[in-house]
């Protein structure tokens, strides 16, 4: 038996990406058939997760350059910090050569499209980065300042706290307390 | 940029118009809810239809449902596991401080009587909550007392 078949893409297209955006949970709405409006923000991760999905039914999300300029810096960041030789790096140094352009220029572009300065997104991360070391045990406070490239564990304290309103121990204390209480409700 | 949607939950009439005149005179595009009580902050997250918010304000001392009883509950419930959660409180006591972060608060604020003051404290607590929530940071280790 042959059976001949009527396709109608843009129904199809649409589902598809209905299903895949259901997954997510985010709601939307369309402006026409191929642009639509996320309402809510997404986590950069679920953005590549919905790219990906789509990519398997040929559908592709186009992202505008701004976006990926944006991710680009975020990035590098993020490359730069956990490298190992972080601790002889000149930040802004390194970005201008990777990214190829003018410090002045990638930090402006930052901070028009995002709410941040470039030079707070990078201490925060730097401070996110030193939460993990110090919850892994594995360093003192002096390596971890070395490694994030600290004039002195003082430096790396008192940013520390600037940004998150506690000293080193006092988070350390909370993370672990939460952490047993975690442990008792999950039993 | 796309609007940052954020919710308040507080008892009290003044605080809550004090808190939306702040929001209102930030630099940011903000959509801002509220709720009177902790049973009606529940059951709006709770409800099919809610868009979740990046960030909740969370009053302490709230009738029937309190601050910690509703952060115990979110930090249960799946889908409000991972909602950013400030708490909002008038006390400054160690001990409160504590026990709201070991529950599962990411933020906690002493309520300020000045008004400049609370709006760069708010307008600090959202810009560098919306880091987190867009750069996809893992809120495990987001602790910040202010």
């Amino acid at each position: 038996m042959k059976l001949v078949l009527g396709y109608q893409i843009h129904v199809l297209a649409r589902k598809v990406v209905e299903k895949e955006l259901g997954k997510i949970g985010v709601t939307y709405k369309y402006h026409n058939s191929s642009q639509l409006e996320l309402l809510e923000e997404i986590p950069y991760s679920h953005l590549q997760k919905l790219k990906k999905n789509l990519e398997e039914y040929g559908i592709h999300i186009k992202e505008t350059q701004r976006d990926q300029f944006i991710q680009k810096i975020k990035d590098t960041v993020t490359e730069l910090i956990y490298s190992e030789e972080y601790y002889s790096f000149k930040t802004s140094n390194i970005l201008a050569e990777k990214l190829n352009l003018s410090y002045g220029y990638i930090a402006n572009t930052f901070s028009e499209y995002t709410l941040n300065t470039l030079e707070n997104y990078i201490i925060l991360q730097k401070i996110e980065r030193a939460k993990e070391m110090i919850l892994s045990d594995e360093y003192t406070l002096t390596e971890i300042a070395y490694k994030l490239n600290y004039s002195s564990v003082g430096h790396l304290s008192s940013q520390f706290k600037k940004i998150t309103g506690l000293t080193s121990t006092s988070f350390m204390r909370i993370i672990k307390q939460r952490n047993l209480l975690l442990t008792k409700y999950n039993d | 940029m796309k609007q940052i949607s954020i919710l308040l939950a507080d008892d009290d009439d003044d605080d809550r118009l004090f808190f939306s005149e702040a929001i209102e005179q930030l630099d940011l595009d903000i959509a801002l809810n509220t709720v009177v009580n902790g049973v009606e902050l529940i059951d709006y997250l709770k409800h099919p239809e809610t868009r979740l918010p990046e960030l909740i304000f969370l009053d302490l001392n709230m009738p029937i449902k309190g601050g910690i009883e509703c952060l115990i509950e979110m930090r249960r419930t799946d889908i409000l596991k991972n909602l950013s959660v400030a708490i909002y409180s008038t006390s400054s006591a160690q001990k409160d401080i504590d026990e709201c972060l070991i529950h599962g608060a990411n933020i906690y604020i002493k309520k300020p009587s000045d008004f400049g003051i609370l709006k760069s404290i708010l307008y600090k607590v959202i810009t560098i909550n919306h880091q987190y929530h867009s750069t996809g940071l893992s809120k495990d280790n987001f602790l910040m007392v202010i």
